[in-house]
């Protein structure tokens, strides 16, 4: 358990809806939910949902945190917004989705090897050391994502692709050795560090 | 059209069904002068559209025969059919209504006959029956219209049909040279009870209303009942017009819905649980009804009757908001969506849906004076000073018997008004 995870159980004991709209973006939402159904009947990767929508939302007010935060649920959602279009309620149900997934990040709850939340840190890594996206090496990264013959495996299964799109030159093969940068690297560093202030300012005022 | 006399003492009520005919009836019998405008042909309004009241299950009819046998007996009421408020200005105690009266182009001499709509030939839609069935171009808005007076549908009358027509009455009551009239009235205080129209359901894009046929909405399955209506009174799939097997009702289709209609409008529940019942007293063991809801509300003494059609082993209850509608087999449709009560994704078939549709109000942009309050819901809000008054549904989504309360303390209210004017003018 992390050190704010565990702080979190101690502020928060069995109130866990107290918890989430303390901390989670959009969390004040959750109450207003009239269990209709229409969100996760209109998602369309609906059937993929370990807890659809609904669900989550019941699952908060009845405390049921653990079950909530390493759910794989929220890390379906693929902002389509059409829950957000239907909702009879106007609840911002993706936004809810993405803050919950984020907050159970930071707890470090969410599951390991979670192929969203893998692409999420690989998509970040990637952007924050060069400032630029390195497609390729994200494609290999998350190949490789859950062992070597897999990735091995994942890689022939698309080297058509692969192929096509080197003959086209939409893809370098030399690009994996470092790649090109985007030509301010120092400034983009700062402009990350005062984005991380401000998310921790942020996190701190719904923490309170 | 003999002349309408009015003064500051008179009560203008606008709209003729159930909640205007008690307001007017209440302070006609008050022994106020009451002026009651009805904008279609006949009163009566929804009520009249009606196959059975819910929780009785008595026959709207009788209830509208004691209130137009009231409304005949009564001189202080005078009634003005097809004639619709344009404007209201003044204050209360001194309001000047604009009135505009479509032409009827018959006159009082009509005994309704009918021979003039054997004449004619040109059909359109019924209005009454919601465009299920087609009507001539002379007709009677119902069997139970009051007053008993043919119209004359002015797409015909510069037609050969307004010629046949008029030749085929035989008490010169056919008249073709009729206008449209503008009024302009003094009153003291106004009763505004122009109701409510179902909620128009193909706005509900995922439920399919206008891709389906056999997607339909609860006001027209109420037509289906009645022996004069568009199917002679049996309940079919309008597809193939067969009995159906298995129907689906959708509870809030339009209502508690920001997208749609933001408030409750309170009557769909009772109206499914109401037609339910239609259907186990015509077609019995042979079909199913699923009743798919977010939550009963079905309240007090009513509670009773939801209670009972529970207890029917041929009706079930799935606690959930239909997602959306798609094609199925044959005419059928799906429905998707997840239930709330273990949180299982269904893709259910059904042979004919009916959508709960909710009320909306037609209180009018633009008539009323400023300073009358209209709520977010598009409801008149009660202010006991401004001489306004909204009755039935024009003050809330309400039921018949809440709709003709409603009714009655409006023209309470409508009377101290004029009574005042009587005081300070006596």
């Amino acid at each position: 358990m992390s050190d704010m995870n565990q702080a979190m159980v101690q502020k928060y004991r069995s109130n866990f809806l107290k918890e989430v709209e303390a901390n989670v973006e959009e969390g004040t939402w959750v109450k207003m939910c009239m269990q209709c159904g229409v969100c996760s009947g209109s998602c369309p990767l609906g059937p993929h949902w370990e807890h659809p929508q609904q669900e989550l939302f019941m699952m908060i007010r009845a405390g049921k945190r653990e079950e909530v935060l390493s759910s794989s649920s929220m890390w379906m959602c693929t902002s389509c917004y059409n829950c957000i279009a239907r909702c009879p309620r106007g609840l911002p149900i993706t936004h809810i989705m993405h803050g919950l997934a984020s907050y159970a990040k930071r707890l470090g709850l969410a599951p390991k090897n979670q192929p969203t939340s893998k692409f999420g840190d690989i998509f970040w890594d990637s952007i924050a050391k060069n400032g630029r996206v390195n497609e390729l090496k994200i494609g290999v990264s998350l190949y490789f994502m859950n062992g070597f013959s897999q990735g091995i495996k994942n890689a022939l299964a698309s080297r058509e692709l692969g192929m096509a799109m080197m003959k086209t030159k939409r893809m370098s093969p030399t690009e994996y050795f470092g790649g090109h940068k985007c030509k301010d690297l120092s400034g983009i560093a700062k402009m990350l560090k005062k984005a991380k202030e401000f998310e921790a300012e942020h996190i701190t005022k719904f923490g309170e | 059209m003999s002349e309408v006399i009015a003064t500051n003492q008179t009560i203008l009520v606008v709209g003729g069904g159930i909640s205007g005919l008690t307001a007017a009836l209440e302070a006609a019998e008050c022994g106020k002068q009451v002026i009651l405008l009805e904008k279609s042909p006949s009163v009566g309004g929804r009520v009249s559209q009606l196959h059975k009241y819910f929780p009785k299950l008595c026959v709207p009819s009788c209830g509208l025969e004691i209130q137009y046998r009231r409304l005949k007996a009564n001189k202080n009421v005078r009634l003005l059919t097809m004639a619709e408020v344009t404007q209201i200005s003044g204050e209360a105690g001194n309001f000047t209504v604009n009135v505009k009266v479509a032409p009827r182009y018959v006159n009082e001499n009509c005994t309704a006959c009918g021979e003039c709509e054997k004449a004619v030939g040109a059909e359109f839609d019924d209005e009454f029956n919601y465009g299920m069935k087609k009507r001539k171009g002379a007709y009677l808005v119902s069997n139970m219209a009051y007053p008993q007076r043919y119209v004359i549908d002015p797409r015909i009358v510069a037609t050969d049909d307004g010629a046949k027509a008029k030749a085929a009455c035989k008490y010169n009551a056919v008249d073709l040279e009729m206008a449209e009239q503008n009024l302009s009235l003094n009153v003291g205080a106004v009763v505004w009870a122009t109701g409510w129209k179902p909620y128009d359901a193909a706005k509900i894009q995922p439920y399919g209303y206008d891709r389906y046929s056999n997607v339909i909405s609860n006001v027209e399955f109420e037509r289906m009942l009645d022996p004069f209506g568009p199917t002679g009174g049996k309940i079919v799939r309008p597809s193939d017009g067969h009995a159906p097997k298995n129907i689906a009702f959708i509870q809030c289709a339009g209502s508690r819905d920001q997208n749609h209609l933001k408030h409750c409008s309170r009557i769909c529940c009772m109206a499914t649980l109401k037609q339910t019942t239609y259907v186990k007293e015509q077609l019995g063991d042979n079909c199913k009804s699923t009743v798919y809801y977010i939550d009963i509300r079905a309240i007090d003494r009513i509670d009773d009757f939801h209670r009972k059609v529970k207890e029917d082993p041929n009706v079930t209850f799935v606690k959930s908001k239909v997602a959306n509608i798609v094609a199925g087999s044959g005419d059928n449709v799906v429905l998707k969506g997840v239930d709330t009560e273990g949180y299982n994704r269904y893709a259910n078939e059904h042979d004919l849906v009916v959508l709960a549709t909710g009320m909306e109000s037609t209180v009018p942009a633009g008539v009323l004076p400023a300073g009358i309050v209209i709520n977010e819901h598009n409801f008149i809000d009660l202010d006991s000073d401004c001489g306004i008054y909204g009755a039935g549904c024009s003050s809330d989504a309400l039921d018949v018997n809440r709709a003709a309360q409603n009714a009655t303390a409006a023209a309470l209210r409508a009377i101290q008004v004029v009574n005042r004017v009587a005081g300070q003018e006596g």
